[in-house]
């Protein structure tokens, strides 16, 4: 109910949702049976010194000076599997097995941005076939 | 509704659905068994985008033409290959540029009505004029720059990308924002960032009553006084992350204050609001 008076659990391991999908960690989050908030932290805001080379050529490609929308992406677990949230298909992109987590966020969340621009971007994103499909103009 | 019976899906429907990698369950926000693929193509534009190249530069004289003739005017132009596009005389038209999906240079030279580039993914837009409310609604990203003053309900539920105005905005500011960027180079009205859900707010001059009232998340950073706060929005701490962010966010569309950004007040979500609850349809039931 509106106002209720309980805060969700704080992210302190970078792990933390890897070693425990489930992520129940405040009293009332065992209570309800479920992880209250997101699993990374929204508002941390993009070092710049770890950005890839992939991403330093998307910037300059689309003329930015910044990640731009990116810089809302944060690499996130689904079920305690590293995963990517893509926003055009409502849903998690989980990352392959074979890439290897760095140890800390702003690297894994230069992975998780650059894996989203090349599954946006590419022939096989459900968005083409969505298209084909509704597109009016 | 009019002119419509109420049919059965078209046999195969569902099977089309399939096809297309859809499914019919209801979406419950987990996965939809999408995984990476690595050896995926490296390209940077979506693959319907029209392959433009910005030093092939056009203008449109918006003069005597609807809305709906430039907007499609600015599609053809894409679809030649134009990346740089002035449009001249917009004289306030309402709903000019919206929609584009594409990486494009548009220029407004003058003031843009209602609803002015939204739903825009890509395009950086400069508008040397005002707009009128509702600037840039649902970008999804790209940059817009405003050197004059803008409307209410700036950038409402915008989800990414930067949004500059150079000078004042109204109220509402950045209403229902998801994600992106809004930066506002004078005052904002009241309410602004109400219910904002992530994202971040600049504001280098003052914010009126109510700021970030029942916001979920995201941050506002203010440089002057701000009127009040709103429900369950609570003051922060600036960290070192926040001073260069802002910093280089700031120098980057030259509004960086010149005593630097040590004096922004920042602004996020109490989380006293938050009620992702399964019990509680339960708990309303006992309660009534």
């Amino acid at each position: 109910m509106a106002g209720t008076q309980y805060r969700g659990s704080e992210i302190t391991d970078v792990d933390q949702f890897l070693k425990d999908a489930d992520g129940l960690v405040s009293e009332r989050e065992k209570e309800i049976g479920q992880h209250i908030g997101y699993r990374y932290d929204v508002n941390l805001v993009p070092d710049y010194d770890r950005l890839t080379p992939f991403l330093a050529k998307y910037m300059e490609v689309m003329g930015w000076d910044d990640l731009n929308w990116l810089e809302d992406v944060h690499m996130g677990y689904e079920e305690g599997h590293p995963a990517v949230f893509d926003r055009n298909i409502n849903g998690w992109v989980r990352v392959p097995d074979s890439i290897a987590l760095p140890d800390n966020q702003q690297d894994r969340d230069m992975i998780a941005r650059e894996l989203l621009i090349k599954f946006q971007m590419s022939d096989r994103h459900p968005l083409v076939e969505l298209r084909k499909a509704y597109m009016k103009f | 509704m009019a002119g419509m019976s109420a049919q059965k899906p078209a046999d195969g429907q569902e099977q089309r659905a399939r096809d297309m990698g859809m499914t019919t369950e209801a979406l419950t926000g987990r996965t939809q068994q999408v995984f990476f693929e690595p050896s995926e193509e490296e390209r940077f534009t979506y693959p319907w985008a029209a392959d433009v190249d910005y030093n092939k530069r056009t203008e449109i004289d918006a003069d005597g033409l609807t809305t709906t003739e430039v907007n499609k005017r600015l599609r053809d132009l894409m679809a030649e290959g134009f990346g740089t596009v002035v449009i001249q005389n917009p004289r306030g038209k309402h709903g000019l540029g919206v929609g584009i999906l594409n990486r494009l240079n548009l220029i407004f030279e003058g003031s843009l009505g209602y609803f002015g580039v939204g739903l825009i993914d890509g395009p950086n837009v400069r508008i040397t004029g005002r707009v009128g409310w509702s600037c840039a609604e649902n970008m999804m990203a790209g940059t817009v720059v405003i050197e004059k003053n803008a409307g209410s309900t700036f950038g409402a539920a915008i989800r990414g990308g930067d949004l500059v105005c150079k000078g004042s905005v109204g109220s509402r500011t950045g209403i229902d924002m998801k994600g992106g960027t809004i930066i506002v180079g004078g005052d904002t009205g009241a309410l602004s960032g109400f219910m904002m859900q992530r994202g971040r707010m600049v504001v280098c001059g003052n914010a009126g009553k109510n700021l970030g009232d029942s916001m979920y998340d995201g941050t506002i950073y203010v440089g002057g006084e701000i009127r009040s706060l709103g429900v369950d929005a609570v003051e922060a701490e600036l960290t070192d992350l926040d001073r260069a962010w802002l910093t280089r966010k700031l120098r980057q569309y030259g509004l960086l204050p010149e005593r630097g950004v040590d004096h922004f007040t920042k602004v996020v979500a109490g989380k006293q609001l938050w009620n992702y609850d399964n019990l509680e349809p339960n708990e309303k039931k006992l309660i009534l």
